[in-house]
């Protein structure tokens, strides 16, 4: 997809901007009953809104072109109504506005609201969203499946040192997948500031609060990709975490759903082994990259001082656990899995599994400028929890 | 004090001796209502550059999609401390300006009731500015990271994880909220007390009546803001847990607090604009203004309605049915005593003989996008339709309808009104012209494609956007500019008026002018009215 290029004149960027007009005048296509009908309140509305002002506006304008001092037109005298007929004519419109307000858009108003909040009724299956800085982690409480979403933008393209790609910023490794024609019963929480989930396609858009549950739904009723973004100001990454829904029938979505399951389950049992710390180190890598980089930076250098550095950290580099292998407080391993309150430090027992802390723990400190040489397990990580 | 009843000849001998300071000194010290209100206008105008150039950075970052100019964090900042600026430091003070210099001259009062008091309502502003900005400059020097990047609303937790920027906006917020309260106490108490004989409340001109509901709203709101963030500065360095849910306390708390403060801001800004226009449309259409009762009565109930339909700034935070049926019916029923003004509005002009400056030619412009301002508001109570349209770009177009088209725009048109009286000079009509519509033409070409980009899905305070978004974005950023640049044709007109130049302003500087302001010299004395006026 070829846009406008970076930097370019105001008045020349115009041009490619009309070439390849792809101007989008209202929602994009709905694809769930409360999309439908926002759309069709929406444009009701908007028509409603568009005649008022055209109406007033008019005879606004006649008046101004009428009642000029320069076309000799000598002023009236009145200051108010006068009159039964005057009062009529003044509260006509009046009437008329009630009955829009509270009829034309009330009416419709209530009972798309009505829909829009019975998330309980006839529901076929819960997903739990859950908004962290700056990722969606997707649970599905019935199958026991539960993973994260990043984006996957490479940050080249962010920088503007490649092209980019079709669904640039709106792209995740792992979307969230649900089946077409169910109704599901989304329910959202945050671990650390207020996120809000928001797909257009579907008309829904609730916030994520931490320390709360709030509920939305969503009945998909085509096969497809459906892309949205955060929509609540989260920090630094807010306008990079994308959230993109995989609508799949109902067969392939059990088919993905056991797939999925089994692959979990094998990462699961990782934990029950012994792993080398080269393993560890080549999986920790990983999982810095993804949970860790955005923040502490990918040398391990920090933006201090809210994000800061771990190379050379007096946490990372301190004591593993103590000496009878409990958690110490405040330690590098209780960082990483308890969070630190009231910062954008989060809690990663609940969003990773015990290999993957077990080797993102071993890599901060034995990579990114810190040589401690020590090494913790998952078998470990699972008795900590 | 004295009160309304007897006249101040010997109160202005007491200060008229021939030794007011000079210099910088006269500015520091002053207790006369002009200077103060010359001060807050100047203050308004120079932070309505500050905050301008803060968000044309911003358009200029989203020109196209991509990160060009600056980090996120940086951004962040911006688009925060550009509201901050453009609410507090630029269009309150600009309203009191207005309030300073007219309600004086136009109740026949020699000056405000509480000088002393108002010399510190508007020596409060410089130290709050600077302690907004400051930490812009501290982070140039290694100190913190940076001015609040929370956006203009604080929202808990963000604003509890937020660096030193949050504090510092914490304790701006506090100094200007008393600034407004202590200005406010003093227009009250001056319009209660000070008007000449004969003034009664249902004779007193509306752009008094407009700030007087103002004044009662910061005094009713401003307080619960100062709660709202001093509870926010305990959970941030004291340990206490009001918006942390780990700690039993709620997130939704602040948003409740902060918008109980906020939507009534709303009218806060609009009042006093709503109060000058009948004064403009009156004077160019050289008729009495229509339905006097009827915009007092539509002033005062948009008072009250403003302070009960709160939460439908945050519909998508999820809350009980009944609470959003409440709130969605009690915002769309705000239309009915706007639609009461727009409707005397349009009267006044009716069969008028209109004649079309720079005021008119302002007032008739913020008529018509402040229109759009009201009718996207009106849809934007519908809790269903709001699900998409909250926290999207069709809701920053809606509010810069509002608060640009109906709020600055509304003060342009109070300084083209009365800068002739002010200063006592003309401004140059061609050049006030040429503002006008180069102001309203690049504002609809910055603000109208975001109408169109909220709807196809744009999240509002993002640094970098999608690939479907690129054209209207930069659309909206050459209008920004120019709309920007256009400002400096007002700038130099007034700077040139108070410089003296153009030809002589006389007492009733507008042919069908009406009221006692006009009634006194161009500028006017230095004690406005020595001898209180008698009105019929």
């Amino acid at each position: 997809m070829k846009r406008l290029a970076a930097p370019a004149l105001a008045l020349g960027a115009l041009q490619p901007a009309a070439a390849f007009a792809d101007y989008q005048w209202n929602f994009p296509k709905p694809v769930t009953p409360i999309a439908r009908d926002t759309l069709n309140i929406h444009n009701e509305f908007m028509l409603v809104i568009t005649v008022l002002f055209v109406v007033v506006f008019a005879i606004m304008i006649y008046s101004m072109v009428k009642h000029r001092k320069s076309v000799g037109h000598e002023p009236a005298k009145f200051s108010g109504p006068t009159g039964k007929l005057q009062w009529f004519w003044v509260l006509v419109p009046f009437g008329m506005l009630l009955f829009i307000d509270f009829v034309l858009m009330g009416i419709p108003a209530f009972h798309a609201v009505i829909e829009m909040e019975d998330t309980k009724t006839r529901a076929d299956m819960v997903i739990k969203v859950t908004g962290l800085q700056w990722k969606w982690q997707y649970e599905y409480p019935d199958d026991g499946i539960k993973f994260m979403s990043n984006m996957t933008t490479p940050p080249e393209q962010i920088a503007n040192q490649g092209a980019k790609g079709e669904h640039y910023l709106l792209e995740v490794d792992n979307p969230l997948v649900l089946p077409v024609g169910k109704k599901v019963r989304v329910l959202l929480t945050a671990t650390d500031v207020i996120h809000t989930w928001w797909v257009p396609q579907f008309g829904v858009k609730r916030d994520a609060i931490p320390g709360f549950i709030r509920e939305t739904w969503v009945k998909i009723e085509e096969p497809g990709t459906y892309r949205g973004q955060c929509a609540e100001l989260c920090g630094k990454g807010h306008g990079f975490m994308p959230v993109v829904v995989k609508a799949l029938p109902e067969a392939e979505y059990a088919a993905w759903r056991d797939a999925k399951k089994t692959e979990l389950a094998q990462a699961a049992a990782g934990a029950e082994r012994a792993w080398s710390k080269d393993e560890l180190m080549a999986q920790g890598k990983e999982v810095y990259a993804k949970q860790c980089a955005v923040c502490h930076q990918p040398e391990g250098q920090g933006l201090p001082p809210a994000f800061p550095a771990l190379a050379g950290s007096k946490i990372v580099t301190g004591p593993l656990l103590s000496k009878d292998g409990k958690l110490l407080p405040d330690s590098h391993v209780d960082r990483v899995l308890n969070g630190k309150p009231g910062t954008a430090m989060q809690a990663f027992k609940g969003t990773l599994n015990d290999v993957e802390l077990a080797a993102v723990i071993t890599y901060e400190r034995n990579a990114l400028g810190n040589a401690k040489g020590d090494m913790i397990q998952p078998a470990q990580i699972k008795l900590l929890r | 004090m004295n009160t309304a009843t007897t006249t101040v000849n010997g109160h202005a001998g007491h200060h008229d001796g021939g030794h007011h300071p000079t210099g910088i000194l006269r500015w520091l010290t002053t207790t006369n209502h002009k200077d103060i209100g010359t001060m807050y206008l100047s203050f308004a105008l120079i932070m309505f550059f500050v905050g301008g150039i803060m968000i044309l950075a911003v358009r200029a970052e989203l020109f196209s999609p991509g990160l060009q100019l600056m980090q996120p964090e940086f951004f962040n900042q911006l688009i925060g401390v550009h509201a901050l600026v453009m609410i507090f430091a630029a269009l309150m003070p600009a309203a009191t300006g207005f309030a300073n210099w007219q309600i004086p001259l136009m109740i026949g009062a020699p000056d405000m009731a509480l000088p002393r008091l108002n010399n510190w309502g508007f020596w409060l502003l410089p130290p709050a500015a600077i302690l907004l900005t400051m930490p812009f400059v501290l982070a140039l020097f290694g100190i913190g990271d940076g001015a609040i990047a929370t956006g203009w609303t604080f929202y808990a937790p963000l604003s509890v994880q937020g660096g030193i920027g949050v504090d510092f906006a914490i304790f701006a917020v506090h100094i200007l909220g008393i600034s407004s309260i202590l200005g406010s106490i003093n227009i009250i108490v001056t319009i209660f007390n000070m008007r000449a004989p004969g003034m009664t409340m249902m004779k007193l001109p509306l752009f008094c009546w407009g700030w007087l509901i103002t004044a009662f709203l910061l005094i009713a709101t401003i307080p619960v803001l100062a709660g709202a963030v001093t509870m926010l500065l305990t959970d941030r360095h004291f340990g206490t847990h009001f918006f942390n849910a780990a700690g039993g306390g709620d997130p939704i708390l602040f948003q409740h607090l902060f918008w109980f403060f906020g939507h009534p801001e709303v009218y806060i800004l609009l009042l006093p604009v709503w109060g000058l226009m009948p004064h403009v449309l009156a004077t160019f259409s050289r008729k009495p203004t229509y339905g006097y009762r009827g915009q007092v009565y539509g002033f005062i109930a948009i008072g009250i309605l403003s302070v009960i339909v709160w939460a439908h700034h945050f519909f998508t935070a999820g809350m009980p049915v009944p609470a959003l049926l409440y709130f969605m019916y009690s915002t769309m029923a705000i239309s009915l005593p706007l639609a009461v003004l727009f409707f005397c509005w349009i009267a006044t002009m009716w069969r008028g003989s209109m004649s079309f400056e720079t005021p008119m030619l302002f007032a008739v412009g913020f008529i018509v996008l402040f229109g759009i301002a009201g009718l996207t508001g009106l849809v934007l109570a519908d809790v269903a339709a709001d699900a998409q349209y909250h926290h999207s770009y069709f809701v920053v177009a809606h509010f810069h309808y509002a608060l640009f088209a109906g709020g600055i725009m509304g003060v342009m048109t109070g300084v083209y009104y009365w800068l002739p009286k002010w200063t006592g000079r003309m401004y140059s009509e061609t050049l006030g012209k040429w503002h006008f519509w180069l102001t309203v033409l690049s504002f609809n070409l910055t603000f109208m494609p975001q109408f169109f980009l909220g709807l196809a899905g744009m999240p509002r305070r993002i640094p970098d956007y999608a690939l479907q978004f690129a054209e209207f974005n930069a659309i909206s950023t050459v209008g920004s500019f120019i709309l920007g640049l256009s400002q400096l044709l007002f700038a130099w007109n007034i700077i040139q008026c108070a410089r003296g130049r153009g030809a002589p302003a006389e007492s009733r500087a507008w042919e069908g002018a009406e009221g006692l302001e006009w009634e006194l010299s161009s500028p006017p004395p230095h004690h406005s009215w020595e001898v209180q006026p008698q009105v019929k």
